[in-house]
């Protein structure tokens, strides 16, 4: 059976555990770098992105996720988990994992009071995803290997490269599991 | 076709914190020190409540330019604090963009017998509670997330422990009750019945409830965790300790890591001076801020 690993510094991590077990797959959270050894993909949860990142520092947790995303496992991030996987973003010198060939912009929607609820039409996994964005960030400009999943308003918010896959929005914070479901099946073909 | 403001974005918004410390600032400058050591948020007040508590008189919302001063300093969000039942500081907070407002029982109360009704405004809110009739009553008014009230600027954990595991065993009592007990503590306890069958059935509350009022260790933070909190406040434990950089990023630690023991003794080791503290049996019945409302 596929795990799939929820980083679990800080953030929603409850809602993706649930989220798989929905699916049908194994959960595990991801505190220490040990960890991912038992694990066939990893999703960086939302939370905050600053916090998640001081954390990821401190225990070596850091380069363990760059050694274990340099294997080609699957690793999918929502909403601080986009900004984590990024190449760079929008105000700062550098990025943070830099898994994925975009810019993005934190908070690029507003503060909470323009956080907001839509419809999405996402390529390739359903045409009517109800997303949820909060404080959420956006995409700004892609690479030539970045496959664009979804926009909003013309702002790119779901992309794919490769193993790694990312949405400004959280997936995890409905009862809809196809997001997740896709993720888990893409892990499922790597591990083969 | 889009929707701001609805359920799901404003109780989204505090599932995001979990597991992550929101911090007291009175400045830009503290707000910084409190991004950098990892705070998932920061609470924009006029005094830290061992301040207020020491200053007596009438607490109020903070003058607007302390709270535009820490919005416009860090990425993180920002929440700031209303009277209870004051709705107009709430609708300023609102409008000037706030990303959270605590209806907080820290300031004097602008109303002794109503809170605001919250399900109205776009922006979420955040209440205390020490029981789960005082949890579900400001769910049902539309807190989208909780906090014990604890005793605020004390630095003595022992209230929001109580408030903690009182919130937590009645979760577990409504949990094993058949439907038929369960209108009648709903009576007994003030709470919306609906709202306890829903507890009932899913055996936890519907939105997250953190530790504020008290916390001043990284093993405060990390006992809370223990006890169930989804989070911590701290309020006047980080800027009024010794060495505030150092113990809010020991804090951060151990809310992460509460139950790794060891690392929490390496966090924990020469912090300098928590603050003082306050003996709960020193305070006078009067200036119990937890009482203030129910």
């Amino acid at each position: 059976m596929t795990t799939i690993g929820v980083l679990a510094l800080q953030g929603a991590v409850r809602e993706h555990i649930r989220s798989i077990h929905a699916c049908g797959a194994n959960a595990v959270e991801i505190k220490r770098k040990e960890q991912l050894e038992e694990i066939d993909g990893l999703i960086l949860p939302g939370g905050e992105s600053t916090t998640i990142r001081r954390l990821m520092d401190s225990y070596g947790i850091f380069t363990a996720i760059q050694d274990f995303a340099d294997k080609g496992k699957p690793i999918f991030g929502t909403c601080a988990g986009l900004i984590i996987m990024a190449k760079s973003i929008v105000g700062q010198a550098e990025g943070h994992l830099g898994l994925i060939d975009m810019t993005v912009a934190r908070n690029a929607f507003g503060r909470q009071v323009a956080s907001f609820e839509a419809e999405l039409d996402v390529a390739g996994i359903a045409e009517d995803f109800r997303a949820v964005f909060i404080r959420a960030p956006y995409v700004v400009e892609v690479g030539k290997n970045v496959e664009v999943l979804a926009t909003y308003d013309e702002h790119i918010v779901a992309v794919r490269q490769g193993p790694f896959m990312a949405t400004a929005f959280h997936p995890e914070l409905t009862d809809d599991h196809r997001f997740i479901s896709y993720f888990i099946d893409l892990t499922a073909t790597t591990k083969s | 076709m889009s929707n701001i403001g609805t359920e799901r974005v404003k109780r989204g918004m505090a599932e995001m914190q979990k597991g992550g410390v929101i911090m007291d600032v009175v400045n830009a400058e503290q707000a910084k020190i409190a991004e950098e050591a990892g705070a998932v948020a920061v609470m924009a007040l006029e005094r830290v409540p061992s301040d207020i508590r020491a200053a007596g008189g009438v607490a109020r919302m903070a003058d607007p330019t302390i709270t535009e001063e820490v919005l416009g300093a860090v990425s993180i969000p920002v929440m700031a604090k209303a009277r209870i039942g004051h709705i107009t500081e709430a609708r300023v907070l609102e409008a000037m963009g706030v990303d959270y407002i605590d209806e907080s029982e820290v300031l004097t109360p602008a109303d002794d017998i109503y809170h605001i009704n919250k399900s109205d405004y776009t922006v979420p809110f955040v209440c205390g509670c020490r029981n789960l009739g005082e949890a579900a009553r400001r769910i049902g008014e539309g807190a989208s997330m909780l906090r014990t009230k604890g005793e605020p600027g004390t630095g003595n954990i022992v209230e929001a422990v109580r408030h903690m595991r009182q919130v937590q065993s009645e979760i577990r009592m409504v949990s094993s009750m058949s439907r038929d007990e369960v209108m009648t503590y709903a009576k007994e306890i003030g709470a919306p019945f609906e709202l306890l069958l829903q507890i009932r059935e899913e055996g936890r509350l519907p939105v997250v409830n953190f530790a504020a009022g008290g916390i001043a260790t990284p093993s405060d933070a990390a006992l809370m965790m223990e006890l169930g909190a989804d989070g911590v406040f701290v309020g006047s434990g980080i800027f009024k300790s010794a060495n505030p950089a150092k113990f809010a990023k020991a804090i951060v630690e151990a809310t992460t890591h509460y139950q790794d023991y060891k690392l929490i003794a390496e966090l924990s080791k020469d912090l300098g001076d928590a603050m003082k503290g306050l003996d709960m049996a020193t305070i006078e019945a009067h200036d119990r801020m937890q009482d203030r409302s129910e």
